[in-house]
């Protein structure tokens, strides 16, 4: 399997993305400078963790017009697998490719943590390594991490099981206490109506081997590997 | 051609920084401080001949990239 990771300036997770993707995983990877224009020979493509130019005017609001989005998006509706990790996240929100929107943490700090997170939704191709209600331990990193969106969108999300993490206590409770950030429903991460497109807070990539201190995040890559195996 | 543009969160979008920024207020024996909302405020520069086909680009401009509008208001003003 062929993975582009997508580097835009300011991006600093995707050095990371790579390691999984090549040396964990074994998998062909490959870097896409966000001037590029194609996506050819892609099965997946990453949006990683980062700053991409500066978080100016908003977080990824800016990346979100680099050239190499229009390939994102006619890569995406063709069916082809987005993940978006962290800011990748904030981008595609950004972009349209997901509702909704990253604000700033409710307590306004940045948080660099582990978060433990409610696996809701174990049969997207993002997750099916996963079981159904199983938490995991993934780091997070953000300071706009606040998911938002209005009833309707919300009620839509949870309507068509796309809420795939929650972040929920360590015995699954989703409560207000285990929310790190505000974010609405505690939306760690999303996919969208056809199912191709991820969306993170947390960086499963950071979790994915046992020298960083937890494999928890193993799973969103193997469900990936799985999902195009077979 | 000089443009004001004024970003604003929409009712209902909690404004955690408005809220710190009242919180130090009230701590600073503004008392009268009932609530603080944090916005945006931008000065353009145009190259345009006709104020009204620039208002109608400067809309566009809001709409695609200056505000978001799942969370964001904007207001435009156009001088000279």
């Amino acid at each position: 399997m062929k993975f582009g990771i997508i580097v835009f300036p300011g991006s600093n997770c995707d050095h990371d993305c790579y390691h999984a993707v090549k040396h964990v995983f074994g998998q062909d990877a490959e870097y896409v400078w966000h001037k590029d224009t194609s996506l050819k020979g892609f099965d997946c493509v990453v949006l990683p963790g980062g700053f991409s130019y500066g978080d100016y005017l908003r977080t990824g609001a800016i990346a979100r017009f680099s050239p190499v989005m229009n390939e994102v998006t006619a890569f995406a509706k063709k069916g082809g697998l987005v993940l978006g990790i962290c800011n990748g996240f904030q981008i595609l929100t950004e972009a349209g490719l997901l509702p909704g929107v990253l604000m700033r943490n409710s307590g306004l700090k940045f948080i660099c943590r582990h978060a433990d997170l409610k696996v809701e939704n174990a049969s997207t191709v993002f997750s099916s390594s996963y079981k159904k209600g199983q938490v995991v331990s993934i780091p997070i990193a953000h300071a706009d991490g606040n998911y938002f969106a209005d009833d309707t969108t919300i009620k839509r999300l949870e309507d068509g099981d796309r809420i795939v993490f929650r972040y929920s206590a360590p015995d699954g409770q989703v409560t207000m206490d285990a929310n790190p950030n505000g974010a609405r429903a505690n939306i760690a991460g999303i996919v969208n109506e056809a199912g191709n497109v991820m969306g993170m807070m947390p960086h499963p990539e950071r979790a994915s081997e046992a020298e960083l201190g937890s494999t928890d995040g193993s799973g969103v890559f193997e469900s990936i590997l799985k999902g195009f195996l077979t | 051609m000089k443009a004001k543009v004024y970003v604003t969160l929409k009712k209902g979008v909690l404004d955690p920084q408005g809220k710190a920024v009242m919180g130090a207020l009230n701590s600073m024996s503004f008392a009268e401080v009932k609530d603080v909302r944090i916005g945006k405020f931008m000065e353009l520069e145009l190259n345009a001949a006709s104020k009204d086909e620039e208002e109608k680009r400067l809309r566009e401009m809001c709409e695609r990239l200056l505000a978001n509008t799942v969370i964001e208001n904007y207001r435009i003003e156009i001088e000279g």
